[in-house]
């Protein structure tokens, strides 16, 4: 089932403007990070207006794939992504991080139930996303046709608490998981092999009784395929190692893990929304 | 007043472990409440979690020795309509998984009732590392979390039914020792809703009020029974639940005696002592004196000798009892 070129074109499109709604919102909040979600806009762009069992209006859907974000501080590309999807107007992505907003700097469920938990401490979505699975298997057994994604960081995989789900997932056999690791490279700190080498992720989800995939994170023909092939995987979880580069996009801030945690100021905004409405 | 088990003051009252009033009543959630399920990190039989598993092994997961896991899996399980128990050790879970409770299931908003196991000194030889006495203060410090300490294992099977029940954030604090059976199956237990355990045989008002929880409570009543030879008027309140805190109870009874001792087998820093001292010092402030553990970690012995050697033995209420009268 492959992508034709027209919905390929249409799907850059989208993520291009998901990636200025981040970097315009990032600017006004004045924190935030600014990396890891332009790096992820693809990914997201994928999900969202692709592979995602879901309806924008009907947020509740007891039936829609359930999609956890685990490292919280990527929130700007789920906020962008979910308002350029339908589900709340793109112009509240301008109170990101204020006083009063739904959109928190790191996501609250309790604010937005539209998102199906709250992040931020790193490193346990993914057994929040076990736990989900393990339920709907009790509740439904094999009628059930929910997926579950979790989308975690490279840098975050350092926790613990993930190497436990992985080994619970394993376990439990659950091919109604699938997890996808940004690859980048970074972490707050420097780059992630010099702070915590992680070497080969994919073979050590492996070991632990995974399918593993690892792919070009800004290639929608690669995602999309890597997505259908990971649900069609049924005895197993499934991770998919996405590799992307910090800052997609942006030329002057791509790979650069100073990018991290900080947003752009006004003037450096504006250069990148120049730069991204030349695509 | 409450009718409680007729042998609690003699010395061949019958003795069970809180965690068995525990296992018992979620067996019985088993068969009640389909949507009930149980986690356990390797202490399934410790924890006597075993008893829902032989009746409802499709709904129990093993999660292996992972607190941390242990509490997220329960939140996910929890987002999609489970009401979860999760059983450790409480110095591990909640000693070793606080910012996960905080973050996944009180935060969150996703109800999970965390069971910790052999809670205080009275776990006896395992030593200080096994022995929680920070736990209470780690949970009730969490917004929208419940605290609920059974005073013995009949009172732990009705807690943990009424949990579930209320399908509520909550930590269920558990003892691995046999103690002495305080109350009856007719007992009545809501969450909340404390109730006195002993009043002055002479009748009038009280002297002074005792506030106790878990199995120290029958402690605490011998004490008080012991100093009515000495003229001392003491009433004993079961505050089974340290947040939400009943505010009422523990008002009506410190305007009656002016004066409150509070027992409990946990660190005195910040746990149900701290709790009413908080309320009554900004509502109607009495002399308060603390039975607890005064900063210190436990170690290796028998629980009799370790909670003595801790301070919360029967002699030491008595003897806080009567500092607690002399400042009045």
């Amino acid at each position: 089932m492959h992508l034709t070129d027209t919905e390929i074109s249409a799907l850059e499109k989208t993520a291009n403007e998901i990636r200025k709604s981040i970097i315009r919102s990032l600017v006004e909040a004045k924190s935030g990070h600014t990396a890891g979600p332009l790096g992820m806009a693809d990914v997201f762009t994928a999900l969202y207006f692709h592979s995602l069992n879901h309806d924008p209006k009907n947020p509740a859907w007891e039936d829609r794939d359930r999609l956890v974000l685990s490292n919280g501080h990527i929130c700007p590309v789920l906020y962008a992504t979910m308002a350029h999807a339908g589900y709340f107007p793109v112009e509240e992505l301008q109170t990101l991080r204020k006083y009063g907003s739904r959109l928190q700097g790191h996501p609250h469920r309790e604010f937005l139930p539209m998102v199906e938990t709250s992040s931020g401490p790193l490193g346990c979505g993914l057994s929040q996303t076990a736990g989900m699975a393990i339920a709907e298997r009790m509740n439904n057994g094999s009628l059930s046709h929910k997926h579950f994604f979790c989308m975690l960081g490279d840098g975050e995989m350092n926790e613990g608490n993930n190497w436990e789900a992985i080994m619970l997932l394993g376990k439990e056999k659950l091919g109604s998981v699938t997890a996808i690791v940004d690859r980048n490279l970074i972490q707050i700190d420097g780059n992630t092999e010099d702070i915590m080498p992680l070497g080969n992720l994919g073979k050590k989800f492996e070991e632990f009784g995974w399918h593993a995939q690892e792919i070009d994170g800004h290639n929608f023909e690669e995602i999309v395929g890597a997505i259908n092939r990971a649900k069609a995987v049924h005895d197993k979880p499934s991770v998919i190692v996405a590799r992307t580069i910090p800052s997609k996009g942006v030329k002057a801030w791509e790979y650069d893990y100073k990018w991290h945690g900080k947003p752009p100021s006004a003037e450096e905004g504006e250069m990148a929304l120049q730069e991204l409405l030349r695509n | 007043m409450t009718k409680l088990n007729p042998k609690v003051y003699t010395d061949d009252v019958e003795q069970l472990p809180t965690r068995k009033g525990f296992g018992e009543g979620l067996a019985m959630l088993a068969s009640s409440d389909p949507d009930v399920v149980a986690l356990c990190a390797d202490l399934t039989e410790s924890t006597m979690m075993h008893l829902f598993k032989e009746k409802a092994p499709e709904r129990f997961v093993q999660i292996g020795i992972a607190e941390q896991n242990l509490v997220t899996v329960a939140a996910g399980m929890s987002a999609m309509g489970k009401y979860p128990f999760c059983s450790s050790y409480a110095m591990f879970s909640p000693g070793r998984n606080w910012e996960q409770i905080r973050t996944t299931i009180a935060y969150n908003n996703s109800p999970v009732c965390i069971v910790g196991s052999h809670a205080g000194v009275s776990v006896g030889p395992d030593g200080g590392t096994h022995q929680a006495i920070e736990d209470m203060a780690l949970m009730r410090v969490i917004p929208r979390m419940h605290v609920i300490y059974p005073c013995d294992a009949i009172e732990a099977r009705k807690a943990t039914i009424a949990i579930a029940g209320a399908r509520i954030p909550a930590y269920l604090r558990l003892a691995r020792e046999k103690t002495g059976i305080i109350t009856t199956d007719e007992t009545p237990f809501e969450i909340g809703k404390a109730y006195i355990v002993h009043e002055p045989e002479a009748g009038g008002l009280a002297h002074v009020g005792v506030i106790a929880c878990g199995p120290l409570v029958r402690f605490a009543m011998l004490a008080a029974r012991d100093l009515e030879k000495k003229g001392i008027k003491a009433k004993v309140l079961n505050l089974h639940t340290i947040k939400p805190l009943d505010t009422e109870s523990i008002l009506a009874l410190a305007k009656e005696t002016q004066c409150i001792v509070t027992v409990e087998e946990h660190q005195k820093a910040g746990g149900m002592g701290s709790a009413v001292a908080e309320y009554l010092a900004q509502t109607f402030t009495v002399p308060i004196e603390f039975v607890g553990v005064s900063d210190e970690f436990g170690q290796s012995g028998t629980p009799v000798e370790l909670v003595e050697k801790y301070g919360m033995g029967r002699e030491d209420i008595k003897t806080a009892i009567e500092k607690v009268l002399n400042r009045k």
